[in-house]
């Protein structure tokens, strides 16, 4: 007994001895608020920071689909600006099937890009043209080559672009749209503000100096097969779509499933409560 | 009452008894449905043992026979296993044909194994059909067996020069694959 | 090892008589999970989570498994594989999605199931050993599940490893080397990530062994229910088969449909954006957050930012966040009530609900939340009330409390009468 009450009498000191160092960090804490006199600093980046506009995206929703002209749109703009800078390293030719091209289209457009290879009869390392099986080639032969290219500031792989920000369709659109000049408001509020020498001012990138300078600038840019007009909120939006579907190419089949699965889970749940309900029945009534 | 309770309730409810009411259709069916999901779910843990996509998609192999020499022979992968393309000398051609196919352990010709207008362009797994050991024979000073052809030395299968078995434990001829020339000089694979 | 009412197996057709002679494991289910099984005849919902998590650990070994064939615990192509499984592996993104929701699912039942324990006092004698087992199974549980993260290869992935393992850089003196020790170099690489793979695959069969342990222990002295009276005859109790089977059918469907919900439709939900860039050294992600398992501790770690007298901040927060877990360990001696439900404990009632939580609940946010004011502050009141909850209230109630009376048995509180209720037995105290 009296053991046990020693243990309880430990516990309470432990407990004390936390409580007062927790305490203590929360009045140092609170100290330095007052001095300071606010919770937290207000940034430029904080204030001015925008979350993406919400599209309209045909994928969207439990019963979404892709809209293959949409990304077969959004596939040429990637190709024809995107790609200059940025590797889509996860994605091969042979994914284009997806897209609603067929076999020969697929074959004759890695045909078309150069990737690596080895010279058969050297050895050497040289380029080919590509092979369905051949991933998209990267625009830089290494990270090293992408830096000084680019300021330093090395462009992302995009495959995955769209689950490796939040919201990230809306993200990309709201981003490759978003390019102006820095409010007069920020300046007013925060004099101190400056972009970096090679930063974009974009309220949608987290602290508003983008290194990338604006991709889509003119109506037009790219020319559309559908006949689709090429504005520039449009070719964002395409290659937003396209970028998702590179994220996650199962995305459609994902709750093409989803469905099915519910539905016979919610039949199969139900048999169990009213198999539950008999089965307890008896055990449930007070005289039998 | 408190009795009762206790033993009635495990007779009228726990154990099942014979004939079916209402309430057994009802744990039949449940129990079914648990059964019925738990073999759903059986199909993608079966597949996914299959082969993936970039693995089919690499199942196509282009294969430049320009530069091989009569009665020589080049290696190429098909589907991560060893090809073997082999140019037939006119002498060679003429050993394939002067067999009996009636007496041979898996009939087949030499134009059977060949494309039409290609008889001397012998393509082939180079991978044994006993057990799968890659026979010798398609580089240059490598025994060619006692038929002129392949010679597997695992078991000691002897292959002829159209790639069919004449000696030892293989059951079938080495394989031809699917494959089309798609220019006098380049064949297709897969 | 149960009740003298508990029915025995009888064996129905000659295979399972051979099976019964000869190795006696339809009779070990049997009694375990089955007809043989006496159960309190009252159990709510809330015991429905010990099957659960039983169920989510055997899903998570499967889907495991499955996804250790196509992965390479290699940092060189570790991402790529896990784009491998995403894109081209037959249902691999299935598999992968199951896999990591399943991970939260695990949590999510347990952390109930712990909850449970805690209102209903599950600790108590006779049951310490249930519970101790438990805490042990938790522990390994946050290690698998920490481990597991390591592995795809993301930001996230690489700056935990980083930072958890920066943890016991705080020991002191021995701390940095035990830090390059455990990474096998001074930062996540190719050493960490194959231990990580190859402890976690291991650690979920050692959690299945300390499973079966933790209902070895419970089959002693048999389930606990929600009045905390234990069982004195056979109409308390009802045979776990078919009643809890049943009832554990139908909190399983439940269970599987926001399950699979998450899965199909919102499987990225729970994770993190950062997760799906390819691990950078060189560059930390703005915000570094566990998995939201793990929010409370991190909020507790993070809630030390002052040097208390000698004891650095660091150590400090180490020490809390550790021992956060292993006051858990020490409950069934600290709380020394008679009555264990909190349904018949009113003082204890109010601390569990107004005060441990809403801490719980605060922590979990501020676990999650940047490092910023407002949200240190108010991690740090939780965090001393969670510590206060356990090692002062807690003790301090159990002494002073005067418990409602409870029932005389399980029959009385189901039925609303027991003809054998004898007037104040359970003012005796029930250990």
């Amino acid at each position: 007994m009296s053991k046990l009450l020693s243990i309880r009498l430990v516990g309470i000191l432990v407990g004390v001895f936390f409580v007062l160092a927790v305490l203590w960090a929360f009045l140092t804490g609170a100290f330095a608020v007052i001095q300071e006199g606010e919770l937290k600093p207000a940034t430029a980046e904080h204030e001015f920071h925008e979350h993406p506009n919400q599209y309209a995206w045909s994928f969207d929703g439990p019963f979404g689909k892709w809209d293959t002209q949409q990304l077969q749109r959004g596939f040429k703009v990637y190709n024809e600006v995107c790609s200059a800078c940025h590797s889509l390293k996860y994605v091969a030719f042979r994914d284009l099937e997806a897209l609603g091209y067929d076999e020969s289209q697929v074959k004759a457009f890695a045909a078309s890009k150069q990737v690596p290879g080895v010279d058969p009869q050297t050895g050497e390392a040289t380029t080919r043209p590509g092979l369905p099986t051949d991933y998209f080639p990267s625009p830089y032969p290494n990270a090293v080559a992408a830096a000084a290219a680019n300021n330093n500031a090395i462009p992302p792989d995009l495959s995955l672009i769209t689950k490796a920000r939040h919201d990230g369709s809306n993200y990309v659109a709201s981003l490759l749209t978003g390019y102006r000049e820095v409010p007069a408001e920020l300046k007013k509020e925060f004099p101190d503000f400056a972009l970096s020498p090679t930063g974009h001012y974009n309220p949608y990138f987290a602290n508003l100096g983008l290194a990338m300078a604006p991709p889509l600038t003119t109506a037009g840019q790219v020319t559309f097969d559908d006949g689709t007009e090429a504005t520039v909120e449009q070719m964002a939006k395409d290659v937003a779509a396209f970028l998702t579907w590179t994220a996650e190419p199962q995305l459609v089949k994902r709750k093409q499933t989803g469905w099915p699965v519910l539905i016979f889970l919610l039949f199969a749940t139900v048999l169990a409560y009213l198999s539950k309900k008999q089965i307890w029945a008896a055990a449930k009534r007070k005289d039998d | 009452m408190a009795d009762t309770a206790a033993t009635a309730t495990p007779e009228t409810a726990g154990e099942t008894d014979t004939g079916i009411r209402r309430r057994d259709f009802l744990d039949i069916a449940a129990v079914s449905a648990a059964g019925i999901g738990g073999l759903a779910v059986v199909y993608p843990l079966v597949s996914q043992m299959a082969p993936s996509k970039d693995v089919l998609a690499a199942s196509s192999t282009e294969v430049d026979v320009a530069s091989i020499e009569p009665g020589m022979a080049i290696k190429a992968i098909f589907r991560k296993q060893p090809l073997f393309v082999r140019r037939l000398t006119p002498q060679e051609i003429q050993m394939a044909e002067g067999v009996a196919v009636g007496s041979l352990r898996d009939p087949q010709t030499l134009e059977e194994r060949t494309k039409e207008g290609h008889k001397d362009m012998l393509v082939t797994m180079g991978v044994c059909t006993h057990l799968g050991c890659v026979p010798l024979g398609a580089a240059v000073g490598e025994p060619r067996g006692e038929f002129g052809g392949y010679f597997c030395p695992c078991h000691g299968s002897h292959y002829d020069t159209a790639g069919r078995i004449r000696k030892g434990p293989a059951p079938k001829n080495l394989e031809v694959p699917e494959y089309e020339f798609t220019s006098d000089t380049v064949i297709q694979v897969g | 090892m149960s009740f003298p009412w508990a029915k025995e197996y009888t064996p129905t057709n000659p295979v399972m008589k051979f099976f019964d002679e000869k190795l006696p494991l339809p009779r070990l289910v049997y009694n375990a999970i089955g007809a043989g099984y006496p159960v309190p005849r009252n159990l709510s919902y809330f015991w429905n989570f010990g099957v659960l998590a039983g169920f989510f650990l055997v899903l998570q070994i499967v889907t495991g498994v499955i996804l250790a064939m196509h992965y390479a615990a290699n940092a060189q192509v570790a991402f790529a594989t896990t784009e491998h499984i995403m894109r081209d592996v037959n249902w691999g993104w299935m598999m992968r999605y199951a896999h990591a929701n399943g991970a939260s699912f695990f949590f999510i039942v347990v952390y109930l199931h712990i909850f449970r324990g805690f209102f209903y006092s599950s600790y108590k004698a006779p049951r310490e050993m249930i519970w101790l087992l438990g805490v042990v199974i938790f522990l390994l549980m946050m290690a698998t599940a920490f481990m597991g993260y390591v592995l795809p290869w993301g930001q996230m992935s690489f700056w935990g490893a980083k930072v958890i393992t920066g943890l016991f850089g705080a020991i002191p003196l021995v701390g940095e080397p035990i830090q390059v020790w455990l990474l096998g170099g001074y930062a996540p690489d190719n050493a960490a990530l194959n231990r990580f793979f190859s402890l976690h695959f291991l650690l979920p069969f050692v959690i299945a062994g300390v499973v079966i342990l933790h209902i070895w222990a419970l089959h002693i002295p048999g389930s606990s229910n929600p009045t905390g009276v234990e069982v004195k005859q056979e109409s308390d109790t009802l045979p776990f088969h078919p009643y809890y089977t049943a009832k554990d059918g139908f909190g399983l469907g439940v269970a599987l449909l926001l399950y699979f919900g998450l899965v199909f439709f919102l499987p990225n939900y729970l994770g993190h954006p950062d997760n799906y860039i390819e691990a950078n050294p060189l560059s930390t992600p703005a915000h570094i957050v566990p998995e939201w398992y793990f929010w409370p501790f991190y909020a507790i770690l993070r809630a030390f930012t002052a040097d208390f007298f000698f004891i650095p901040a660091k150590l400090m927060g180490v020490l809390a966040m550790f021992s956060a877990i292993l006051v858990w360990f020490f409950l069934p001696w600290l709380d020394k009530s008679p009555v264990r439900s909190g349904h018949y404990r009113p003082l204890f009632r109010k601390f569990f609900w107004f005060g441990l939580i809403p801490a719980m609940a605060v922590l979990f946010y501020c676990g999650g939340a940047p490092a910023e004011e407002p949200f240190v502050m108010l991690s740090q009141i939780a965090t001393a009330y969670y510590f206060l909850h356990f090692l002062v209230i807690l003790p301090i109630v159990s002494q002073v409390e005067k418990p409602e009376p409870l029932p005389y048995s399980i029959t009385e509180a189901v039925l609303g009468s027991d003809d054998k209720a004898v007037l104040g037995e359970n003012a005796k105290p029930a250990v």
